[in-house]
């Protein structure tokens, strides 16, 4: 796929139009609106590039249109993310600055953050991130800041980020049970569930919950903990459960 | 009109009428007293049974495991001028209730209007415990605030200054320990005192909320027992508890309300639970770090960490339950309780003494066999019913109680919950159910009132099915495990069977029934030494409540039996299962056992064991008669608890399936066993 440069409009009526197919409603807005002319012209350009296509006044995406879109789309959350979680800033901070953050990401960089950020599932406003290759191929080598507990080692510690479900009595038991955005987590354990110490207490939780508490992971237990056990090289066929597909 | 009664039988007994008690100092009934409404609330596993045993000296159920407290505990004393009125509520974790006991706690607190209300707190999670403070006192509720276990907290080097807290949050703060008695008096001070103010504290919200807060507070016009700030909050968090309590009071405001709540979700990316909650742990956090002071924590005792470490691993893990279930249950109720006790209480106790004696008297006292044969001879009340329910049943339930109490107590069952998660799930529970299940090996009709620690509907369902068919009771079991003892092969076939109708059955359940599969999340509390107090308290408290249960029954069933035996009807009965029974390979006399399997489930084991020893059945039959009684339909009280819980048509859909299903399991067994000529 060629790369194809947008302007900064234009990307942006294109994620517009992502978000109205997703959601089948319309995108919030987050700089002042374009004027009609703006709009027009970022219509022309998108049309242009074979991206989109106009039919009754409507606006619709091409098949191209709509891998680019989600490209965009992608970026622009992993950006959000990225601000939110490891910069630390505020919603209103965060809108502001994602929106420029996401015009210089270039293609390929999208797969490194999401790899840091330990693949993230949705956004801080809670809409999905389409998965990339780096996603399915479970590229998990590369160190991440961010982690779901899932995908933690025992020995690992740091702070929970955030919690993403969508379930809302489970996020309401998750966050009484302790665990709230700060608190320091240590993992005792990953098999048969997670067990982790959680500011002063201990708590287990299954796989599934384990993959919605997002970590923070502040230290990592060295690789190899016990050291001349199994001769080099003999690692690769030991047994490695819980390995997410 | 029934509740006019009420009302007045409760004045009666609290002395609001000013009526003359009968003069002593500990009597309820005594003089004109002042009478002192007192809730206490709070998260599970924070000891607030344990202080509800302290203030009123009687004995709940207390354990090392959130979610005991299923029903509601009340108690009456006296202490001085003051008539204290406690009641204590199911663990909450906080105001919108995500499970049934939950519910009951949010229900009670809404409805019970008490003078005041002790949200109990653990102290070492100071932070966590805070935001149910805060909602309490967001509600405009007299609240106190009881800072517990703070010895543990200390040992953990945690210091909390009660009177900084109670400073900043305006409202009356002690520092207690249930387990010692520390602070104890101070507390008994408080809730006997005069009742506080409600604390003007409030949470600050993010500018959108607060403006639908205000905004669905100018809504409600009807009263409400907590404050408008309050409901309108949960309203946002879409409690629909609390809308249909607004939808009973104000109908007229509920359409404008529901458009209020949901314009402000489209402000937000999260539900408004999420701002709410994280406002509150701000706010928390806050007045946590205020009160706390960290010190280095003591040196834990490494022992209890090691093997608290140890008891969460897969393998040692498993070894241990192994060990726990050889002696616990093999050797301690099987061993002690079927061996030794039932062997005494039975022979020496009521084969020497009782039946003779009672045996003579009545027939000396009553010369006409018929009314004699009410309470003497085969079906007696006192041959049958009172010697089924003391020498045999009482015994082997108090000793599974008791070691029960020893594993709640040490805080092992929830990480045996962890442990078999996974297998949990495959039958379509989460490791939570772990404890109703292992509960049931003790009394099947307490473990489905205990089904209500479980979060979906789906999972109560499948556990109180699970409880029906494969879960024997400790009597049951006790009788099982004493009649199969001298023979492993049999034993082994019993276990194997049972198991694997339990899997089976979860398995097919899971994945019949629709719905999402529950999630799995747990506290996991140290592991203690159990206190020899809590242990006795927490065993009588169940034997009580079993014994309440379950003689009343036994009696009843022998009237019943003897009423049948004269009318005819039992004959009849007995007629016709003896077909059934006889397919199965099993002799004539069998059929009883599982006629009184109707009345109660123990009492049929318990009728085996006679047929047992009067040397009518062994080998195959003996087994399959094991596995067929097993599965049987659940015991009459078993029943009312399902059709209580459940309700009528489940609990009769279920009986249609249990009992032919456990026919079929028999007859098949005793075919293959018989075909295979397998010794036994």
């Amino acid at each position: 796929m060629p790369d194809i440069e947008l302007s900064e409009p234009a990307e942006e009526l294109l994620a517009a139009l992502w978000a109205a197919e997703e959601e089948g409603g319309e995108r919030a807005e987050r700089h002042s609106a374009p004027t009609d002319q703006e709009r027009a012209e970022a219509a022309r350009e998108l049309a242009e590039a074979g991206l989109a296509q106009e039919s009754d006044g409507e606006l619709s995406l091409t098949e191209q249109g709509r891998r680019e879109a989600r490209s965009v789309i992608r970026r622009e959350r992993l950006a959000e993310r990225l601000l939110a979680d490891v910069l630390n800033l505020g919603e209103g901070q965060v809108a502001e600055a994602a929106c420029r953050f996401e015009h210089c990401l270039q293609r390929g960089i999208d797969d490194r953050i999401c790899t840091l950020l330990g693949h993230p599932r949705i956004c801080p406003h809670g809409r999905p991130i389409p998965p990339g290759d780096c996603c399915r191929e479970g590229a998990r080598a590369a160190p991440s800041v961010i982690s779901a507990l899932a995908d933690l080692t025992p020995g690992c510690s740091g702070a929970i980020a955030y919690l993403q479900t969508k379930r809302r009595d489970m996020l309401q038991r998750l966050l009484s049970m302790g665990a709230t955005p700060g608190t320091p987590v240590r993992v005792v354990q990953t098999f048969p569930s997670f067990v982790c110490h959680l500011g002063q207490g201990q708590i287990a939780v299954d796989r599934e919950t384990a993959q919605d508490i997002y970590i923070r992971v502040s230290s990592t237990p060295p690789p190899a903990r016990r050291p001349g056990l199994w001769p080099r090289g003999l690692h690769r066929f030991r047994f490695r459960r819980g390995r997410p597909r | 009109m029934a509740v006019g009664a009420r009302q007045l039988l409760g004045r009666l007994l609290t002395g609001r009428l000013g009526r003359p008690g009968c003069g002593c100092d500990q009597c309820p009934l005594a003089a004109p007293a002042d009478v002192r409404r007192v809730t206490l609330f709070g998260s599970p596993n924070v000891g607030k049974s344990a202080i509800f045993n302290q203030l009123t000296g009687a004995y709940t159920v207390v354990s090392n495991y959130p979610g005991t407290t299923v029903e509601v505990a009340r108690g009456r004393v006296r202490v001085g001028d003051v008539l204290l009125e406690l009641c204590d509520c199911p663990g909450s974790y906080s105001l919108v209730p995500s499970s049934e006991d939950e519910r009951v706690a949010r229900d009670l607190l809404l409805e019970e209007q008490a003078d005041l209300v002790v949200h109990v707190a653990d102290a070492i999670h100071l932070r966590r415990m805070l935001p149910l403070t805060l909602q309490l006192i967001e509600a405009g509720l007299p609240v106190a605030l009881d800072l517990n276990i703070v010895d543990e907290a200390a040992r953990a080097g945690l210091h909390v200054d009660p009177d900084r807290l109670g400073r900043d949050l305006g409202i009356p703060v002690v520092a207690t320990s249930a387990a010692t008695g520390l602070g104890i008096d101070r507390l008994r001070a408080l809730v006997t005192g005069r009742p506080p103010t409600p604390s003007a504290f409030t949470v600050g919200y993010p500018p959108d909320i607060e403006e639908a807060v205000a905004r669905i507070g100018d809504l409600l016009r009807a009263d409400y027992p907590i404050s408008r700030r309050a409901i309108a909050l949960l309203l946002l968090q879409r409690d629909e508890g609390m809308r249909q309590r607004v939808l009973a009071s104000d109908p007229g405001q509920l359409p404008e309300i529901d458009r209020v709540v949901a314009e402000t979700e489209a402000r937000f990316p999260h539900p408004l639970a999420v701002p709410i909650t994280l406002a509150r742990q701000r706010a928390a956090e806050r007045l946590s770090r205020a009160a706390l002071t960290q010190a280095a924590p003591a040196p834990r005792p490494s022992l209890a960490e090691a093997l608290g470490r140890l008891t969460v691993q897969p393998a040692a893990g498993l070894l241990f339950l192994a060990v726990v279930l050889y002696v616990g249950l093999y050797l301690i109720v099987g061993k002690l309780g079927a061996g030794v006790l039932v062997d005494f209480l039975d022979e020496r106790v009521f084969g020497d003494l009782v039946n003779p004696a009672v045996t003579g008297f009545v027939e000396r006292l009553l010369p006409w066999p018929t009314w004699a044969a009410l309470f003497v001879g085969e079906y007696g009340l006192v041959t049958l019913g009172l010697r089924y329910a003391v020498a045999i049943v009482l015994p082997l339930v108090g000793v599974f109680f008791l070691v029960f109490a020893l594993l709640e107590d040490t805080g092992y069952l929830p990480r045996l919950a962890l442990l078999v998660d996974r297998l949990f799930k495959r039958i379509g529970l989460s490791g939570r159910a772990v404890i109703p299940m292992v509960l049931g090996l003790g009394c099947d009709t307490m473990a489905t009132l205990v089904t209500r620690v479980l979060e979906t509907r789906r999972e109560r369902l499948i556990a109180t099915f699970l409880l029906a068919l494969a879960i024997p009771c400790s009597a049951q079991l006790g009788v099982i495990l004493g009649l199969l003892s001298g023979h492993p092969a049999g034993l082994a076939i019993w276990a194997g069977v049972v198991l694997g109708v339990f899997l089976l059955s979860g398995y097919l359940a899971a994945r019949l029934l629709p719905g999402e599969a529950a999630r799995f999340y747990l506290e996991i509390p140290p592991l203690r030494l159990p206190s020899a107090r809590n242990v006795a308290a927490k065993t009588l408290a169940r034997l009580r409540w079993y014994g309440a249960e379950v003689i009343p029954l036994f009696l009843l069933a022998s009237v019943v039996i003897w009423v049948g035996q004269i009318s005819g009807i039992f004959g009849l009965a007995l007629a016709g299962l003896r077909p059934v029974v006889g397919a199965l390979g099993l002799p004539d006399a069998a059929a009883d056992a599982f006629l009184f399997g109707f009345l109660r489930r123990d009492y049929g084991a318990a009728r085996i064991f006679d047929v047992h020893a009067a040397g009518r059945v062994s080998g195959i039959p003996l087994v399959v008669a094991m596995v067929t009684i097993t599965l049987f339909i659940p015991c009459v009280a078993q029943l009312l608890i399902m059709v209580r819980e459940r309700g009528l048509r489940t609990a009769l859909a279920m009986v249609a399936l249990i009992l032919p299903f456990a026919f079929g399991v028999g007859w098949v067994l005793n075919f293959v066993l018989t075909t295979l000529r397998v010794q036994i």
